[in-house]
């Protein structure tokens, strides 16, 4: 028997039931669309989330005080020496410290960071509570991926003489001064009653869902520490910039061996810590990954409840057929030609199926979904397609088998 | 090896066991020669249909042996027995048992397609023998556009495509009304005349007496076996005129 006779009597059995067919085939349809919108819509919320990661700078490491004892339990009993006589400060010096080109070649820029909570800023009737509240110098702008909306950064220089200017951020300035956000630029506002004048208001980032970036704002350190913290040696964290993503393991060995030395401490007993936003990045894509599983194994369901519909109507088939089975059987059809006819039509039945569910799982990913935009995955395709071909064999070999052990006698006499 | 086409001995057929037991054959013996034409007839449950399952290679029997062409069909798993089926027999049924929704054509080439002949050879095959059972402009039509006459003519087409030693019809006028069960009797008699060996199974008088032998069964027994004409006689030579 050959394959191209097969498939032709094959064929020949799904058009005669047209209208069982094409609903069958629905039924597969659906489940393989569902698979690739489903999948799509997970994988388009995973880009979005590294894309708002992304703006907020893939290449940045954060240096942060370690609050916890264990460094300085572990040091307590060391003599004290050489530049850490200030205890487990983290200096502008060692911030200087981290330029190095020679020892640190993969670092690109580094900025201060002094903070201070529960800071309101107040214009004319309106209040602000600040979610983040940031003293540094102007290169932290670039770091962060900022640009500006309106108006200027403030200099190198207003940040070391802590002038009282202030950036903001896209929501402080709406909530604040208003609609008009360029109308910000020039005035002056309070910041827990410390009058500072608004240089220049951020460009939106848009959230991310978890936190807000546009309502922050951004004064130069000097005069953070003047005002809101009293002056005080340390900084907060040291924000740093390496020169690419793919250097950022390599960027964040050479900031711990400089510091390290700095603070005379070893991989044991640091007293700060680097934090690294390829971890938030891994942390955010285990979670989107979780989130695709369980749609997919949604998906995966209901195109189970198609294959079992296509067995279902094979089954059907199969018995309905009985008779035209009996009689290729008396004419010499074999048990394998038997099984290939009759799996081939489930598998004709599937594949379609497959095929056009594809087609409708790309144009239902062209909506946004979700408030996310779906990215169809081109593996998700061909494993819908290889899917589809699997339902195909799995749920036609035991109705074709079926088919296939009729004895020819009894096939011919069945009514 | 023999004459004989089919060659059965002290073949046997039981269903149940016990007290339920029922012989449907038992323990007959037939021999029938190539180009004979053989009526077997008998009232319904003698044992004649279980006789030709036997014979077409549908059934296997309970004891006994059965050569088809000098081959014991007893050894044969069941991919043999459905190529002994496809090469060696062709069917004709009462009900004409005819694919629905397939053309003429392709209902009278399909044994070929299950003996792996090519689809060009098929075709022009299953035309000229259609062509020879006078149904050449029916070729693409459907079992449901013929009349039943034509559809056993599409049949007998379909059973004679692969050249069988043997043509098996199981009453095949019993579905037909006078006009076509005489039409459908002359044309098995030109093919006898032509050399094809036929046996046929009928619970009409005046059908057995179209062929050379008949043989009668009761109660799975052979009761008469009776020949009315010499092997090759030509019965067209008698026939009543088409």
């Amino acid at each position: 028997m050959m394959i191209a006779e097969s498939v032709r009597f094959a064929l020949t059995g799904v058009m005669a039931n047209k209208m069982r067919s094409i609903l069958t085939t629905l039924g597969i349809l659906i489940g393989i669309a569902s698979v690739i919108v489903l999948l799509a819509v997970g994988a388009g919320t995973s880009n979005a989330i590294k894309a708002q990661i992304g703006k907020l700078g893939t290449n940045v490491l954060t240096v942060s005080r370690q609050t916890t004892a264990g460094g300085r339990a572990a040091g307590g009993g060391q003599a004290v020496t050489g530049p850490r006589s200030r205890g487990t400060n983290l200096t502008l010096q060692d911030m200087a410290a981290l330029t190095d080109p020679v020892m640190a070649p993969d670092v690109a820029a580094t900025a201060p960071v002094v903070t201070a909570q529960n800071v309101t800023g107040t214009y004319q009737d309106a209040t602000h509570a600040v979610a983040t509240f940031v003293g540094t110098t102007p290169s932290y702008f670039s770091i962060s991926n900022d640009t500006l909306a309106a108006g200027s950064y403030f200099s190198d220089g207003d940040a070391s003489s802590g002038t009282a200017v202030a950036v903001i951020g896209n929501t402080v300035a709406q909530d604040l001064v208003g609609s008009s956000v360029t109308s910000a630029v020039g005035q002056t506002i309070a910041l827990n009653g410390q009058n500072f004048v608004v240089s220049g208001v951020l460009a939106q980032k848009g959230s991310s869902g978890l936190n807000d970036p546009d309502d922050i704002v951004v004064i130069p350190y000097s005069a953070a520490q003047d005002k809101f913290t009293g002056y005080s040696p340390s900084l907060a964290s040291i924000t740093v910039q390496a020169k690419s993503a793919d250097v950022m393991n390599q960027a964040q060995n050479e900031v711990q061996m400089i510091l390290d030395a700095r603070h005379n401490v070893t991989s044991a007993n640091r007293d700060y810590q680097v934090r690294n936003q390829a971890q938030i990045l891994t942390t955010a894509t285990t979670t989107t990954a979780t989130l695709t599983i369980l749609l997919g194994a949604v998906a995966g369901i209901s195109l189970l409840v198609g294959g079992i519909g296509v067995m279902n109507i094979m089954l059907v088939t199969v018995t309905e057929r009985t008779r035209e089975i009996g009689i290729r059987k008396a004419i010499g059809a074999s048990r394998g030609s038997i099984v290939s006819q009759f799996l081939i039509e489930s598998l004709i039945i599937s594949l379609i199926g497959g095929v056009l569910g594809i087609a409708a799982g790309y144009i239902g990913s062209a909506f946004p979904l979700l408030g996310t935009q779906p990215e169809v995955q081109w593996w998700t395709v061909w494993l819908s397609f290889l899917v589809s071909a699997a339902i195909g064999l799995v749920f036609g070999i035991y109705p074709a088998n079926k088919a296939a052990k009729l004895r020819p006698i009894d096939a011919l006499r069945y009514e | 090896m023999n004459d004989a086409v089919i060659q059965l001995d002290s073949v046997s057929k039981i269903y149940g066991k016990g007290e339920a037991e029922v012989r449907a054959l038992d323990s007959v013996s037939i021999s029938i020669d190539r180009g004979d034409f053989v009526a077997i007839i008998g009232a319904s449950g003698s044992g004649k249909s279980t006789m030709m399952n036997i014979i077409g290679c549908l059934d296997g029997a309970t004891q006994g042996t059965y050569h088809l062409d000098g081959i014991d069909t007893g050894t044969l798993d069941e991919f043999q027995l459905a190529q002994i089926r496809n090469r060696k027999i062709g069917f004709v049924f009462q009900n004409f048992n005819l694919i629905p929704r397939t053309r003429a054509v392709d209902n009278v080439s399909m044994p070929l397609a299950y003996a792996k002949v090519h689809r060009k050879e098929r075709r022009d095959r299953a035309l000229e023998v259609l062509d020879s059972v006078g149904l050449a402009e029916r070729a693409d039509h459907k079992p449901s556009q013929l009349s039943g006459g034509q559809q056993q003519r599409v049949a007998i087409a379909r059973a004679l495509v692969t050249n069988p030693v043997l043509l098996l019809a199981d009453e095949p006028t019993g579905a037909l009304d006078t006009k076509s069960s005489h039409e459908i009797l002359d044309l098995f008699e030109s093919l006898h005349a032509n050399g094809r060996t036929i046996v046929m199974i009928t619970h009409e008088a005046d059908v057995a007496a179209r062929a050379n032998r008949v043989v009668r069964f009761q109660d799975g027994h052979i009761i008469e076996d009776h020949r009315i004409r010499a092997v090759n006689a030509h019965p067209m030579a008698t026939a009543v005129p088409a």
